[in-house]
């Protein structure tokens, strides 16, 4: 924010957190607030006070643009009035709940759509979300917590974020806030302390965002490799250096079929990617001539919106047509140089045929890893 | 949670938990601020939970501050009451014998890891803090990422430049409750012109962020080592977590090194553990043995914990030992030279694959 020249595009700070109540809208105000006494322009995009007197005190005499009236179903529900934000101009916007979705009938489906066309405009975003919602994360937060997160952020919108910042909280005084009801009125705070506000999910949700956020400033720090940093390189392998790096450049390809588990395989393959710098491909494979195995209506509009779901992560999607499913995606993947193949785990329902694929897909192979990705159970069979 | 089980407990055991747990409740509690440089706000927000305790109508002091401080520093310092620092032989120390007659219920120490001066009673001030603790007063201090001990071999790599004062990893193990105060580095700059004047600004901004992602990293385990505790402590045994560990098999036909070295790596980007088990003896004949040990010591050498697997099944034995460490990637060569027996009950590769839930496994080409 301190470039002489004015950006063609506003910069993104996230302030990322684990839950509600550990104080990311105060940190992104406080920020607000010390940005305005240095002069620089700055208003309230949208906040969310949820009755918090520490909130509401540290927003007072920041300009807050009024937000927009939509009225849904019978219903009025309040939301960010993005175009005001555009006509106004500011050069910060600060901008609660990046994840929320926006009410049905909105101009974008998710708030930080809109975030985008504020950024277009050239205006700085500072926002506040969970680690929770973040997309690839999705299946490891339904595992810690038992819950589904409906709001999510695809991963290629914070590696945008200029800065991810942490804003920490231990879960215990995190408790302390909601049993004082600092957080939530009483009888919504009896209820979240039930339910996702358990001290063990808290702490492995608390993990998971100082995970990310390491994450996240190693991917945005300028040298190379920062590997030095935490342990001893491996003895370099014969052959030349330029060699063993291009040997080390990973090539994922996910395979996508209708079956759910492949949301699975996606947001893994896509995390793994991140974590390798691999590149990231996903395919399905139309089976030609096959009559038996052609898909029904609802099939393919399932595998439709898995491919779409892919793009959204921005994976590149690609339909091959083939009479043998194995044969067509492992030949396309040793043509496309790929490395490691993501496959999801069988589906019990058709459980033979799965299992039959798996082992024909890594007997084919050769050269490429195949990995078999976990299904991740809330809660398994005691077996 | 995940899967869990009730633990099977022994009377002993029992009965030194519940001792264990009054020893507990007559110390104090400690809870450590950690932040990656100077003028991330450390000294700030110890204070200010400080002043939030005190309006909630704790007894706090301060015991330690350190000399420069900002306006908003100041600020909540006139709200508190202050235990001047002693003057000895030319350096400064906490006041403890005053602290402990006065008995408050919450001590603030600031720079935790400071060097007491000569003839002081301890070396360092966090064992002022820790006779605090037993005394039964709670502490609440910080914590800079570069003075922990286990950590300044890391720190001087990426700073180049050494401490003299140190604080021991299992103190800040021990924490109650550790909070790790984040800010972009600028800020840091900023508000303290970094940390040391004699480094060029646009340098350190990258070494920053390198000791910032450190700090988040060691908070991170450090929280995990606390899930651990917790989990053991309410006889429940997590099986899964958000640590990435990953198990490499290795088995005779296998390219180990290759297997060993992907591991590695894979680990090093998760920030994660790395594991390598192979099967004992009946398993690989006594050159494939031979062939084997240099691969273990790569495989100690890239910090991973080397097992030899007990029991003639391979797949249950890899199952039983993913599943008491929580691994979350199993690494395993490919079976080329199937026999129509292995075949007909499913090969080891198969068999692990599907009876590997919630755990991924990747076949690697042999």
């Amino acid at each position: 924010m301190n470039q002489s020249a004015i950006p063609s595009r506003g910069s993104l700070k996230i302030y990322l957190g684990y839950a509600a109540g550990i104080g990311k809208t105060f940190k992104m105000l406080e920020e607000g607030q010390k940005l305005k006494r240095e002069g620089v322009d700055v208003v309230i995009g949208y906040f969310e006070p949820h009755g918090r007197k520490d909130t509401m005190v540290v927003a007072e005499g920041l300009e807050l643009i009024p937000r927009r009236k939509i009225e849904y179903r019978g219903a009025v529900f309040e939301d960010m009035d993005t175009e005001a934000i555009l006509r106004r101009a500011p050069r910060v916007c600060l901008v609660d709940e990046f994840a929320h979705s926006n009410v049905p009938g909105s101009e974008r489906a998710k708030r930080w759509e809109d975030a985008q066309i504020v950024l277009d405009a050239g205006i700085s975003v500072l926002t506040t979300m969970n680690v929770q919602h973040i997309e690839s994360l999705n299946d490891q937060v339904w595992h810690i917590s038992g819950i589904r997160m409906r709001e999510t952020v695809p991963d290629w919108v914070i590696r945008q974020a200029d800065e991810v910042v942490m804003v920490d909280l231990p879960p215990g005084a995190l408790l302390n806030r909601l049993r004082r009801g600092a957080v939530y009125p009483p009888e919504k705070a009896s209820k979240a302390l039930e339910n996702f506000f358990k001290e063990s999910t808290l702490v492995v949700l608390r993990e998971l965002a100082l995970r990310q956020t390491a994450y996240e400033v190693d991917v945005r720090t300028p040298s190379p490799e920062t590997e030095t940093a935490s342990s001893p390189e491996p003895a370099p392998p014969a052959g030349s250096q330029p060699l063993a790096t291009a040997a080390n450049h990973d090539r994922i390809l996910i395979y996508v079929t209708h079956d759910p588990l492949s949301a699975i395989a996606i947001r893994r393959g896509r995390r793994v990617a991140d974590y390798l710098h691999a590149d990231c491909f996903a395919v399905a494979v139309r089976q030609n001539g096959g009559g038996h195995s052609s898909l029904t209506t609802v099939e393919r509009e399932a595998l439709d919106k898995h491919l779409d779901f892919a793009r959204n992560l921005h994976i590149e999607t690609r339909v091959l047509e083939g009479e043998n499913i194995a044969e067509t995606l492992v030949n396309f993947a040793l043509q496309r140089q790929i490395t490691q193949i993501f496959l999801a785990r069988n589906n019990s329902r058709s459980g033979v045929f799965r299992k039959d694929f798996v082992r024909q897909v890594v007997h084919l192979a050769r050269d490429i890893q195949v990995t078999i990705v976990a299904e991740r159970h809330r809660t398994s069979e005691p077996r | 949670m995940p899967e869990t089980y009730a633990l099977r407990r022994d009377p002993e055991q029992l009965l030194r938990e519940v001792e264990a747990q009054e020893a507990y409740e007559r110390r104090g509690r400690l809870k450590i601020f950690l932040g990656y440089a100077s003028g991330v706000g450390k000294s700030y927000r110890m204070l200010d939970e400080g002043r939030r305790r005190h309006t909630r109508g704790e007894d706090v002091v301060v015991g330690a501050m350190q000399a420069v401080t900002s306006v908003e520093v100041q600020k909540i310092l006139q709200t508190l009451e202050v235990i001047p620092l002693q003057r000895l032989n030319g350096g400064e120390r906490m006041d403890i014998d005053l602290i402990l007659s006065r008995r408050p219920q919450v001590c603030l120490v600031d720079g935790l890891a400071y060097n007491n001066p000569p003839g002081s009673r301890h070396a360092e001030r966090w064992q002022d803090a820790e006779e605090l603790l037993e005394a039964g007063i709670s502490v609440i201090g910080t914590v800079n990422l570069q003075y922990i001990e286990e950590y300044q071999e890391q720190v001087e790599h990426v700073t180049g430049s050494k401490t003299t004062e140190t604080i021991p990893l299992g103190f800040v193990n021990n924490a109650d409750e550790i909070e790790v105060v984040d800010a972009p580095p600028e800020e840091c700059i900023e508000r303290f012109g970094c940390n040391d004047p004699k480094r060029g600004t646009a340098a350190s901004q990258e070494q920053l962020s390198q000791l910032r992602e450190i700090a988040l990293v060691l908070a991170a385990e450090v929280v995990d080592r606390q899930l651990e505790a917790y989990v053991r402590r309410h006889g429940l045994e997590q099986l899964w977590g958000v640590h990435e560990r990953i198990l490499v098999v290795l088995t005779p036909r296998a390219n180990s090194t290759h297997m060993i070295e992907s591991g590695g790596r894979n680990a090093r980007r998760f920030r994660g553990d790395l594991f390598v088990v192979h099967p004992g003896d009946p398993y690989f004949t006594p050159e494939e043995k031979a062939r084997l040990e240099p691969n273990l010591a790569l495989a100690s050498r890239l910090g991973a914990e080397v097992e030899a697997l007990d029991g003639s099944d391979l797949v249950t034995s890899v199952l039983q030992f993913a599943r008491t460490r929580g691994i979350t990637q199993i690494f395993i060569a490919r079976n080329t030279a199937e026999t129509w027996w292995e075949r007909l009950r499913g090969g080891d590769v198969d068999r692990l694959i599907s009876e590997a839930e919630g755990i991924d496994v990747r076949v690697f080409p042999s």
